[in-house]
């Protein structure tokens, strides 16, 4: 039991290491994980869901807003990638926050193909965080089934 | 290079502030407060939210509203962190009032923000190791 368990939390280890090494992650999901305790074992779940429920809405409307090429809100989508870009850092999706950074430069200069790229970029971005963090998780949950606890990775 | 601690999750030594702080976090973005608000209980505090700076300027109308600081966003629809402050301020609320701004914002900006009556501008994201240090000596001050 004790060798599956210590397998699981290298394993853990060394894919939390990876996710920061390939830039997905930055410091502030470190953060994130610090403020999790007993008391809610779920925060940074229940914090990165909001943040892909906040991805899914803001694209979609972004997407809205860029459709038709003779009437684009710059303004709307400008206002979308402000909040992403906020969110992004919030949570430390350090490639979703990158996308938003040259996304803001399309809209700044309202060109619409450049910000049609961007979005197709930042949904992939996402999608893609979205599916290793929940191979993160899952692997937190086999973890603790095996009796374990989580460790704690410190990253420098 | 990462090191490890295994076992029993690692109870990171609590710093907390000097005084137990009835926080006021003002932002219209649910993720934030929600980051914001374990912020504030990580650090030995107790919150409450508000959507908008209206809700805000709302919350102290009755005049029995007493929090020890108030984290206040920028942006935000219905009435934002600017107004917020100043009108708090109109009303001699005395808390001490952080503002939290984007990275984006310029300093024109962020000086505006300030003469509306802040004790301090932060930029997000919080966190603990940013905002315990203001905190501790702000109310030093």
């Amino acid at each position: 039991m004790n060798t599956v368990v210590a397998q699981l939390q290298r394993q853990f280890q060394d894919y939390l290491v990876s996710l920061y090494q390939q830039g997905f992650l930055d410091n502030q999901f470190t953060e994130l994980r610090k403020l999790q305790d007993e008391g809610t074992p779920d925060f940074v779940a229940e914090v990165v869901s909001l943040f892909f429920d906040d991805c899914s809405k803001l694209i979609n409307t972004m997407s809205r807003s860029l459709e038709r090429p003779e009437n684009v809100d710059f303004k709307q989508v400008d206002s979308g990638v402000h909040q992403l870009k906020g969110s992004s850092s919030s949570v430390g999706a350090r490639r979703v926050k990158n996308v938003c950074i040259s996304f803001k430069e399309c809209c700044d200069v309202q060109n619409r193909e450049g910000c049609l790229r961007c979005l197709q970029q930042v949904d992939y971005e996402y999608k893609m965080l979205k599916t290793k963090l929940q191979d993160l998780f899952n692997l937190e949950q086999r973890i603790l089934q095996a009796g374990g606890m989580i460790p704690q990775v410190n990253i420098s | 290079m990462a090191t490890t601690s295994t076992g029993a999750i690692e109870k990171t030594k609590s710093v907390e502030v000097k005084k137990k702080l009835n926080v006021l976090i003002v932002d219209d973005d649910t993720l934030t407060r929600k980051l914001h608000e374990s912020i504030i209980k990580a650090i030995g505090g107790i919150s409450q939210t508000a959507k908008n700076g209206e809700e805000a300027v709302n919350i102290h109308q009755n005049g029995n509203a007493s929090f020890d600081l108030i984290l206040m966003d920028k942006e935000m629809p219905e009435m934002d962190g600017l107004s917020a402050t100043k009108k708090l301020r109109e009303m001699k609320v005395t808390s001490m009032i952080i503002g939290v701004t984007s990275l984006a914002d310029n300093e024109v900006e962020r000086k505006a923000f300030m003469e509306a009556g802040l004790n301090h501008c932060l930029a997000k994201p919080l966190n603990k190791d940013k905002i315990l240090p203001l905190i501790n000596s702000l109310m030093d001050a």
